[in-house]
């Protein structure tokens, strides 16, 4: 457990509180998929990786509490903050469009959550490290499940090459974020966070092989949206955590 | 390839509390067969602390383990019990006995096989199934129809010989 609040515990709150968040939103998102999948393998895949993705979410959003040391548990940090005080990428919060849109943002942000987990595995703050280690196992699989779904798609036939590059075109200005590293991962950079650069240029080349191989064309890098990281959303966010958070604003404290 | 540290340590009367415990997805399976228990021990003031390391991260049986340790615990006299969950070392398949692997295996799903320790590309060009026998008649002629289940943990798989579908216990 960590002892004393050290110098870098806000950084390191706010750095977590990003780790949730992501994996919160896309796993709510994909959830959505549920009893809506294409197939059923599909439908059960979906629901799986969603199921990952909260629980990782979880042991983030615990261990943001207990590093901000104000009380709040995931639960409480899951269902009692508004969407300016969400810190997920804009990316894992966009409607999930069909199938094909779906498979894209899901490979684009497996294949940066798998390389993030494997380096930080290797973080220097140890419960970090430990569940990154844990989530790094399921992002394996999460990106070989995205990836050869994406090979399918954009390598299968004429509808869903076009409905997979338009989703690849419609939702690269979201991936800037992801890479993008500023005060807060300079402050935890080297010790607790992996280099950012490197980490961008390993996610650029295991999307780019995955790209050319799908038959598709990577769009050109233009304007990037960002501000998620800072709590300024899309309005899609609103709506989904009106959804996901009903229930226990409704109804606080109760168990089932 | 059986480390020193899969095996769950502790004071054995303990753990044989612990082993009345079975995983609710697998009944056939004891928490310790399973490979998530990491230490039992008794605090000063009497306190049994259990150190449990999760499976997957949202396996949703997590919680229910640790209600029915504290349960076993207080069946057996033990008031006071502690769950602490631990993360590192990363819990593996590989800590499944080979007594686990059989009991699963009887049971109607295939055991994993040896975690790989080779380097994988992120998405192979192509599919790196692994031949996995079929629980009921032997087969290896299987066809893995998809990569999850209806838990974290298994896969679905199809015999040919036998035309039965079956789980396999994903090695992980």
């Amino acid at each position: 457990m960590s002892s004393a609040r050290q110098p870098n515990d806000s950084a390191l709150f706010e750095y977590l509180l990003r780790l949730g968040d992501d994996r919160l939103i896309l796993g709510h998102r994909l959830s959505e998929w549920c009893g809506h999948g294409p197939v059923l393998e599909e439908d059960i895949a979906l629901a799986n990786v969603a199921l990952d993705l909260v629980g990782q979410a979880a042991n983030f959003l615990r261990l943001a509490g207990t590093v901000e040391g104000k009380g709040r548990d995931e639960d409480t940090l899951a269902y009692f903050r508004d969407a300016i005080e969400y810190r997920n990428a804009k990316l894992v919060e966009l409607p999930n469009g069909d199938y094909g849109r779906t498979i894209v943002r899901q490979f684009l942000f497996d294949a940066w959550s798998v390389l993030l987990l494997e380096r930080l595995q290797r973080s220097s703050h140890v419960e970090l490290a430990g569940i990154a280690a844990k989530a790094y196992k399921e992002a394996r699989y999460h990106v070989r499940h995205s990836g050869e779904w994406l090979l399918r798609l954009g390598d299968g036939t004429e509808e869903s090459h076009r409905r997979a590059q338009t989703a690849l075109d419609e939702l690269w200005p979201y991936t800037g974020e992801l890479l993008m590293a500023d005060e807060i991962d300079k402050q935890l950079a080297g010790t607790i966070l992996p280099a950012s650069a490197e980490l961008a240029s390993a996610w650029r080349d295991a999307v780019g092989d995955v790209i050319r191989r799908a038959t598709l064309t990577q769009p050109a890098d233009g304007h990037m949206h960002s501000g998620g990281r800072q709590g300024r959303h899309t309005e899609h966010l609103g709506h989904a955590l009106d959804e996901m958070q009903i229930l226990a604003r409704s109804h606080p404290g109760a168990k089932w | 390839m059986v480390s020193q540290e899969s095996t769950a340590t502790g004071e054995p009367a303990l753990l044989d509390v612990l082993r009345t415990v079975l995983d609710p997805e697998v009944p056939v399976l004891n928490v310790v067969e399973l490979g998530i228990i990491r230490n039992v021990e008794r605090a000063g003031d009497g306190t049994v602390v259990v150190d449990v390391t999760p499976t997957y991260s949202g396996c949703p049986a997590m919680r229910v383990i640790e209600e029915e340790i504290v349960a076993a615990f207080h069946t057996h006299g033990h008031d006071r019990v502690e769950i602490r969950t631990v993360y590192s070392p990363t819990w593996t398949t590989d800590w499944l006995t080979d007594e686990a692997k059989a009991k699963l295996r009887a049971y109607g799903i295939a055991p994993p096989g040896t975690v790989s320790r080779e380097a994988q590309p992120l998405v192979p060009l192509t599919s790196s199934v692994r031949q996995v026998a079929c629980p009921y008649c032997g087969s290896k002629n299987t066809e893995r129809k998809s990569e999850f289940g209806s838990t974290a943990c298994k896969a679905i798989y199809y015999c040919k010989a036998c035309q039965q579908p079956f789980e396999e216990f994903k090695p992980i």
